[in-house]
């Protein structure tokens, strides 16, 4: 069964009838770690949403682990992290991670459990009982990732989780992101800005056209697993950034077109 | 893959130092505090006429001798601002989560409370003496809880609809309902503002109870002290009467600074 199946998926907004996006078919299969890559503008942060179900689509259907997505919303069927870590400051970086066991009423052994597993697994041990206005934005964003996962979710959803970071923690994260994609086997979905990050993490990468915001290539990154940085030194993986840049491009270039015929 | 070593936390220190100051700090202050009273004592009363302006020493000649009857005012008064306070704070809170709440009725209101806000409500006083009776203390209540009331509406709605949009996401995320979101997420964000808002009602409280006393009350009460003195041409009492009031209305806005410590300990520090 995919785990994420988008069929003629189409989302106008109210304000001004701009349409975000149109015609998205896109099927993402268990174990999966797609990349989603296009300007600003082409609905890529929307289309995340969507699969959420935080955002309704306007046109199409959306079907998470063979529900509805509204439905895998209220089963708790997948985790999500921003672009900002989105930590509650009152709330210690072990308080933070339970917040969404404490919603599902884990008690409280349990979530001490959990909470220490995810502390490892993320790499902030002895950091517990800190507050996220004590950590790094690096740190930070690794217990986003820890809450996200606390409640093994098969679905991870994220949104430009390492837009806000400098180069060195950003690279050190993805790594990081990779380990934690292989040791746990979920399903990630991955919104970038970053060609790199899209064809370093990736076993797909989707490439978004603006206005209306579209798929214009699905491009299946072949790079042998697991990836280190050697990945980053492969000609292969070079031969790939450059595909992806090519289609953007494309993309854009098919855009400008238009817009002059118009 | 080797582990990546651990980014260093903030240096606690930072905590402390926004925390607390030296001692050395506050040395200059007093500097200042010294040197204003004997200016007083020797420029400004001789100058201004000790009758009109007394002495510090005269001042505290008549604090010390009144004592027992000021503190019992300033009590007394006291008890009239925190009533108002406590009606006012909590009817605040109150609409403040219904608004948050439904936030067309919020965005229908809102710029009501803050135009409402900017008026001298003081201006009141004797209307709410004429609707409750002067020698009612709920009179106080009601000047002082009205005064209170719009800082803290205000200060409490900010902070309940600041939230970032990716924070009700998040619980969003989680399938939660709107009393979760309101008890997880939108309640404790609203806390340090709300706190602001109680910072602000402790000095209006205290200033409605005096001069809603002003305009008319029981003998007992402070503002009623105060004025019956300077009626009286007994100014080292009446500048006593300001001292003890002062004391009271400084007492509370350091009660509220210490709870608000104490709820919000593990809060980076947003104000001093």
């Amino acid at each position: 069964m995919s785990v994420v199946e988008l069929k003629g998926v189409g989302k106008r907004f109210e304000r001004g009838g701009t349409v975000a996006l149109d015609g998205i078919d896109l099927t993402i299969e268990p174990g999966e770690f797609v990349s989603l890559i296009g300007p600003s503008g082409c609905g890529k942060s929307t289309l995340l949403r969507i699969i959420g179900d935080l955002v309704a689509p306007t046109a199409g259907t959306v079907t998470v682990n063979g529900k509805t997505a509204h439905q895998a919303r209220l089963d708790r069927d997948y985790g999500i992290v921003f672009q900002h870590a989105v930590l509650y400051d009152w709330r210690t970086v072990a308080k933070n991670i339970a917040l969404p066991l404490e919603m599902l009423g884990w008690s409280r052994a349990k979530r001490a459990a959990r909470i220490s597993e995810m502390v490892d697994l993320v790499e902030l041990a002895g950091f517990e009982h800190h507050h996220p206005w004590q950590l790094s934005g690096g740190m930070q964003q690794r217990v986003s990732i820890a809450r996200a996962l606390s409640f093994s979710p098969a679905l991870l959803l994220m949104d430009e989780p390492f837009g806000a970071l400098d180069e060195m923690t950003r690279e050190r994260l993805n790594m990081e992101l990779l380990r934690i994609w292989q040791e746990t086997g979920s399903t990630i979905v991955f919104v970038t800005h970053s060609i790199s990050e899209a064809v370093f993490l990736s076993t797909r990468v989707v490439v978004m056209s603006p206005r209306p915001g579209r798929i214009s290539e699905l491009i299946d990154i072949d790079l042998p697993q697991p990836r280190g940085s050697a990945t980053r030194e492969d000609p292969h993986f070079f031969e790939l950034v450059t595909a992806v840049r090519e289609s953007l491009a494309r993309g854009g270039a098919a855009r400008a077109v238009e817009q002059d015929l118009a | 893959m080797t582990a990546p070593a651990a980014v260093e936390a903030l240096p606690r220190g930072a905590l402390a130092r926004r925390v607390g100051h030296r001692a050395g700090d506050w040395l200059p202050a007093l500097v200042v505090f010294v040197a204003g009273l004997a200016a007083w004592q020797w420029v400004f009363s001789p100058l201004a006429g000790k009758f009109l302006l007394p002495r510090p020493s005269a001042i505290s000649k008549s604090l010390w001798d009144n004592h027992h009857v000021l503190l019992s005012a300033g009590w007394f008064t006291f008890k009239e601002a925190l009533g108002g306070f406590v009606i006012g704070s909590l009817l605040a809170v109150a609409v403040a989560l219904v608004l948050a709440r439904w936030r067309r009725l919020g965005e229908a209101l809102m710029p009501y409370a803050i135009a409402v806000n900017a008026v001298p409500i003081i201006a009141f006083a004797p209307i709410t003496n004429a609707w409750f009776g002067v020698l009612n203390p709920h009179s106080k209540w009601a000047i002082a809880g009205v005064l209170c009331f719009f800082p803290v509406l205000v200060n409490t709605l900010r902070g309940l609809t600041s939230v970032r949009p990716e924070a009700i996401e998040l619980m969003r995320s989680y399938a939660a309902s709107e009393l979760d979101v309101f008890r997880r997420v939108r309640i404790p964000a609203a806390l340090p503002f709300l706190f602001t808002g109680l910072r602000v009602a402790t000095v209006l409280a205290m200033i409605g109870a005096i001069v809603g006393d002003y305009f008319g009350g029981s003998t007992l009460a402070l503002g009623v002290q105060i004025e019956n003195s300077i009626t009286l041409f007994d100014f080292p009492f009446g500048w006593a009467a300001i001292v003890v009031a002062s004391a009271f209305g400084i007492a509370f806005y350091v009660a509220v600074v210490l709870v608000e410590r104490l709820s919000l300990r593990g809060t980076p520090s947003t104000s001093d």
